[in-house]
């Protein structure tokens, strides 16, 4: 792929995120100056100074590659999602947020109403005035503009065209190297780019593929919060000791990291290949080794799991078949 | 009927064995029954991954029965049991998303249970046309909705609001 007038243009954006991606990025370490060695950087907000309207002013497509991590919740969030499609080649949802909707897809869960009023007036914040943000203010100046929030949490595929996804909460950084080494191969001709639609920078299997710990049949009779187990066994399979682990649903590529640090898998790397719905595939995982055969005894082990739509669906519930809440989607 | 009935939209999963058998014998006894459900026959209702039940909520059904062999006579042993177990914790996700769990049944009904198969069918029907429409529509339409702003939300309201102290 060659490029007229000097390096490729590069540009990553973070919409409703947290910030973990960019700094993911940044613990690539030295590769950054790869980046800075074979990109043009010119749009970047977490990085550097740049203006929506100089995105606005580029030429359709003049942007090689634009890494967009954050689900799209407010009009602003939409806007730059439409905007960096339009210039740019390559688009990556980057990240668990722009891949699934990942912890901010949670707020699915609520209608925004709700949440609103959850974040300016409860016990936590002092609102005496229930004052509330408004999408426009007029002041001497003239009139002020905030973004305004959308119904529910939305990935970067349901608002846009999207050409790679790359999982993960955050990516990991020797996967976002290794993503970032093909790149520049492929700017210099040495290498190809994959099929449309990829997962990259992650694995196709699942994390019980890569984790460590010794499985054997597991029955269990009893699910508990890894808190509540003492000690927990450092070998043996976490779903094995009653603790709901996400691993089996959940995309390879992290190298199960959480499983072998001790803690279990939360499914930040999204569904594993060929999984439609990842929720419903948890359920299955669950239910097949639950060791009960009556309704009253399936249901008590059941009880173990307090909050089984959170578990299920920690990072996927806006990517999944049913997205939202019905209270949250249907308000109009 | 008239036109402001709500018809609803069931999907049924039955087992090879049993279900689906008990509803070809309904069929032959001549029972009558609601005609609301499409039934899809697997091979087991061990075979039923959650998905399917997520995929036709999704796209426009109201419920979904789920049918098998009675606990213990499961032609493959014991996948009936499996059955059991994913409904349940299912129906613990779908209250979750403010889904009725009432919107999905299972029911037992071995190939002799034409009858039985009839009246828990009519039965279900009957139960979700008192819930209502799901609404959830089709996966396109969900998405132009989802994406439309909020009428009631209040960030869109006026400045006659309270104002800022100084």
């Amino acid at each position: 792929m060659t490029v007229n007038g000097g390096k490729p243009k590069f540009a990553m954006y973070w919409a409703a995120s947290c910030g973990g991606c960019e700094i993911a990025v940044l613990n690539t370490h030295e590769k950054i100056l790869d980046v800075d060695a074979n990109f043009d950087v010119v749009f970047w907000p977490v990085a550097m100074d740049a203006k929506y309207k100089d995105v606005e002013a580029m030429e359709d497509g003049s942007i090689l590659l634009t890494l967009f991590n954050g689900g799209i919740r407010n009009d602003e969030n939409e806007h730059l999602a439409k905007l960096l499609r339009q210039k740019s080649k390559i688009l990556v949802a980057f990240g668990s947020c722009a891949c699934e909707g990942c912890i901010p897809g949670l707020a699915n869960l609520s209608p925004v109403g709700d949440i609103v009023h959850t974040a300016y007036n409860t016990i936590t914040t002092d609102n005496p005035n229930e004052i509330y943000p408004r999408a426009t203010y007029d002041v001497p100046e003239g009139e002020l503009h905030i973004p305004t929030l959308a119904k529910v949490l939305r990935p970067l595929e349901q608002v846009v065209d999207v050409d790679y996804f790359m999982p993960g909460c955050p990516p990991e950084s020797h996967q976002i190297a290794a993503v970032i080494d093909l790149v520049i191969k492929v700017v210099k001709g040495e290498a190809e780019l994959p099929p449309k639609g990829t997962v990259i920078g992650a694995g196709d299997s699942t994390v019980c593929d890569e984790c460590p710990r010794a499985r054997n049949v597991k029955s269990i009779k009893e699910f508990k919060r890894i808190q509540d187990i003492a000690p927990v066994d450092p070998d043996l399979c976490l779903l094995e000791q009653g603790i709901p682990c996400n691993g089996p649903a959940t995309r390879s590529g992290c190298d199960a990291r959480c499983p072998g640090a001790g803690a279990q898998c939360i499914g930040c790397y999204g569904p594993a290949e060929g999984v439609m719905d990842y929720g419903a595939r948890l359920i299955t995982a669950f239910s097949s080794v639950i060791d009960a055969t009556t309704p009253e005894e399936i249901d008590r082990i059941l009880d173990g799991i307090p909050d089984p739509t959170g578990q299920v669906y920690r990072f996927n519930l806006a990517g999944s078949l049913l997205k939202a809440n019905r209270d949250a989607w249907k308000v109009k | 009927m008239t036109d402001n009935t709500f018809e609803p939209t069931i999907i049924g999963f039955t087992c090879n064995w049993c279900s689906y058998r008990a509803s070809d014998l309904a069929g032959t006894a001549r029972m009558k029954y609601a005609p609301n459900v499409r039934l899809i026959r697997l091979m087991c209702s061990g075979r039923l991954d959650p998905t399917f039940v997520l995929r036709a909520l999704s796209e426009g059904a109201d419920g979904v029965m789920i049918t098998g062999c009675h606990p213990g006579e499961c032609h493959y042993i014991e996948q009936n049991y499996k059955a059991l177990r994913r409904f349940l914790l299912l129906r613990r996700v779908l209250q979750g998303l403010g889904i009725e769990p009432e919107r999905v049944k299972l029911v037992w009904a071995s190939a002799a249970e034409g009858a039985r198969f009839a009246s828990e069918t009519t039965a279900f029907v009957e139960e979700i046309r008192k819930l209502g429409p799901l609404c959830w529509g089709k996966s396109s339409e969900q998405l132009s909705v989802i994406s439309e702003q909020p009428d009631d939300l209040l960030l869109i309201t006026d400045n006659s609001q309270k104002e800022v102290p100084a």
